[in-house]
């Protein structure tokens, strides 16, 4: 009973993980069909801010705070760069994006082993967030539940910014017919920028969260690029709902899966069942219907 | 119109790429050919001037970087000591360096470069055993050398290969003595899913075995898993005395900080690892694992004077705040037994220094050590150490001199029927 519940949070820790690391992709990619395989370097960029904040303020805990608006803005504004001087002369030509984003993120990989060193950093857990936190069934680690809460804002906070702003409106209003909100004055490049500017700022987030778990190293993005894919892919595309719907749904699986058997064949298993689903179900969990023929 | 467009480009791309791919295969598969009919190839090393070439080919980009980067320094560091104290049999060495990049087929690619168009007259470098392995047969082909400086997992002796760290009769074993010593009744193996780990495991349990230790689960991970929630639940759950540890890379610090999050102490429960050295305890933080054990054939903080001179000369190289490791160490000393060899064979030949290479011995910073020229391996003493909280780690047993090595575990009775 006791191994069901640890193993329930385990799942639900991986899902709030992977949510945290795709929310960002699911904008990009979701909403604006920007194949960007650079998205796993913002995360890493993210990472390395709380590392350098911490360097600055010495209190993990002020520093891990103060690290994740601070990485958004690292995050974003590395988004921005990158739309700007790339991305927006390739739009609509997923298979060239794919390629140049793949080369800017071997550069930044780079970059970073350039400036920080290839051995991975520490950045230290403040006090109130290592160890557990004791549920009686189960111990949940404080860290796990931390990202979990952070997840769950992140998503609140997106939605809220899509459904209840201006800015939200005209985003969801270039995602759904481009050529109709052109038509009507809205200006799709600065829409497009600000899409990105959120999308790749949440990436930043997602590298701060991560260093309470794993390794902070040049290669820290390339661990999770290709599941925050499966994640968006799997929920549909341009849905915020569908992510979180699947991000929770591929982190049970694998932790069930992994639990009765090992951590690679889980790793099988989960892509068996997400090629399954969608041949029964090729545009995801949702899909939002347009008008556009695109 | 336009879908057809875009189909026509994705279409031409992929026929791009595989085109690449031929393309590099090709030049892969001519160079592995260029080996067997090119005996001269290995010969090529022009000796006749004053200086001679030699190659390091370690990966400075790629996932493995991290690791090798460092031991690309420290041979760096060895060769400019060799050049300024008067080169080998009088010249001085030009090293020519490659990227490995962390792709097995590019070391391949690249040690046949080294050696028949860069004539080194040998090559150091190489860390993972899939990169080994697929350069064995390009020097083997070649008839020329390559020092391999990093703890494997045996049962493997190529005569074009010098292994200068350790088997695992010099480290796995002696780890196992170490626990069985203090008390160690049962164990948990949580290792990365490839050939180190998994070879090394079959070799715990056997020993498990012959010597009732209770093997209570095992795990293995992904190379570059990043989630070790469940493993960690299940260690947990299993309730053994320690836990063995083969994680290789990344994997560690996400392992050690689920470990300690989950309320998992060394007192309680100690984690032996064969692949965490000085260097990699920063990037997991030091609250994580200290008071952890380790097992390897050098720490840092090694008292001779020797060692001190190797650490002053390396920090005084590269900097205050780095440190040297084990695998950093056996590639420094590789260097240095493959000058030795060369002087004693008044020859750079490989055939030359084959036949000199026995017994060849160099006091090296982990101690001396010696050549056997039998499975050309070295002796080395065996080192556990304990993670100290001055992020060094401090040797706690010794085996105290060094031990034979035994690539085939051929002298150990529980060992037995135990293939690769």
């Amino acid at each position: 009973m006791q191994a069901l519940f640890s193993q329930l949070v385990a799942g639900l820790s991986l899902g709030s993980i992977l949510l945290l690391a795709a929310l960002g992709l699911a904008l990009t990619f979701g909403q604006m069909g920007v194949i960007n395989m650079a998205h796993g370097e913002f995360i890493m960029a993210g990472a390395y801010t709380a590392f350098v904040v911490q360097g600055v303020i010495a209190d993990a805990g002020i520093s891990l705070l103060l690290a994740i608006p601070l990485g958004f803005l690292v995050g974003g504004l590395m988004g921005v760069i990158l739309e700007a001087t790339l991305i927006r002369r390739m739009y609509y030509r997923p298979l060239d994006t794919l390629l140049v984003t793949w080369g800017v993120s071997l550069i930044l990989q780079q970059v970073a082993r350039d400036i920080f060193g290839a051995p991975n950093v520490d950045v230290r857990a403040p006090g109130w967030l290592s160890g557990s936190i004791d549920l009686g069934i189960t111990q949940v680690p404080a860290a796990r539940l931390f990202i979990l809460v952070l997840a769950a804002a992140a998503v609140i906070g997106l939605s809220l910014v899509l459904k209840m702003t201006p800015l939200g409106r005209r985003i969801r209003g270039v995602v759904q017919n481009r050529d109709l909100a052109e038509t009507v004055g809205i200006s799709t490049r600065s829409a497009d920028r600000l899409t990105f500017f959120i999308g790749s700022g949440l990436a930043g987030i997602a590298g701060v969260a991560l260093t309470l778990l794993g390794s902070t190293g040049p290669t820290l993005g390339t661990s999770y690029i290709v599941d925050a894919f499966l994640v968006v892919v799997a929920g549909g595309i341009g849905q915020i709902k569908g992510a979180v719907i699947a991000a929770f749904g591929l982190g049970l699986l694998q932790a069930t899966f992994e639990y009765s058997t090992t951590a690679s064949i889980a790793k099988v298993m989960v892509f068996v069942v997400i090629v399954v689903f969608l041949q029964i179900r090729p545009q995801g969990i949702f899909s939002v219907r347009t008008r556009s023929l695109a | 119109m336009s879908t057809r467009r875009t189909r026509k480009r994705l279409l031409g791309a992929v026929a791009m790429l595989m085109v690449a791919g031929l393309v590099s295969a090709g030049c892969g598969s001519r160079v592995g050919a260029s080996g067997p009919g090119g005996a001269s190839a290995g010969s090529c090393a022009d000796t006749s001037g004053n200086s001679v070439k030699i190659g390091f080919l370690n990966s400075l980009s790629g996932t493995m970087a991290i690791s090798e980067k460092t031991v690309h320094d420290s041979l760096l560091l060895a060769a400019e000591q060799i050049n300024t104290r008067g080169g080998v049999l009088g010249k001085q060495l030009n090293v020519v360096s490659e990227d490995g990049a962390s792709e097995p087929t590019i070391f391949a690619e690249k040690a046949g470069k080294l050696i028949s168009s860069d004539c080194v007259a040998a090559v150091f470098g190489g860390w993972t055993s899939a990169s080994r392995k697929a350069m064995l047969p390009v020097f083997e082909g070649a008839n020329s050398l390559l020092f391999y400086p990093v703890q494997y997992e045996g049962l493997e002796a190529s005569p074009n290969i010098f292994y200068t760290g350790a088997t695992t009769n010099q480290q796995i074993v002696p780890a196992l003595d170490y626990l069985k010593q203090k008390g160690v009744k049962s164990l948990f193996l949580v290792g990365s899913d490839y050939v180190f780990p998994r070879t090394a495991n079959k070799e715990i349990k056997a020993y498990a075995k012959a010597n009732g230790i209770e093997i209570k689960g095992e795990e293995y991970a992904p190379l570059g898993h990043t989630d070790f929630a469940t493993i960690v639940n299940k260690v947990k759950g299993a309730g053994a005395a320690a836990v063995f540890n083969t994680l290789n890379g990344d994997s560690n610090v996400a392992f050690f900080k689920e470990y300690r999050n989950a309320g998992l102490t060394p007192a309680a429960m100690p984690v032996v690892s064969v692949s965490i050295a000085e260097e990699e305890i920063g990037g997991i933080g030091l609250d994580n694992v200290v008071g952890q054990l380790t097992a390897w054939n050098y720490y840092q903080t090694i008292d001779s004077p020797t060692n001190a001179a190797f650490v002053q000369a390396f920090k005084g190289k590269y900097g205050q705040n780095r440190v040297t490791s084990d695998p950093m160490e056996a590639a420094y000393t590789s260097l240095f037994l493959w000058k030795a060899m060369v002087e004693k064979a008044n020859s750079f030949k490989t055939d030359d220094i084959r036949k000199a290479a026995d017994g060849v011995s160099y006091d090296a910073p982990e101690g001396t050590v010696t050549v056997n020229g039998a499975n050309h391996h070295i002796a080395k003493t065996a080192l556990i150490g304990k993670v100290g909280p001055d992020a060094l780690i401090h040797a706690d047993w010794s085996s105290g001199a060094p031990i034979q090595p035994d690539p085939f575990l051929k002298s150990y009775d529980w060992a037995k029927g135990l293939t690769g």
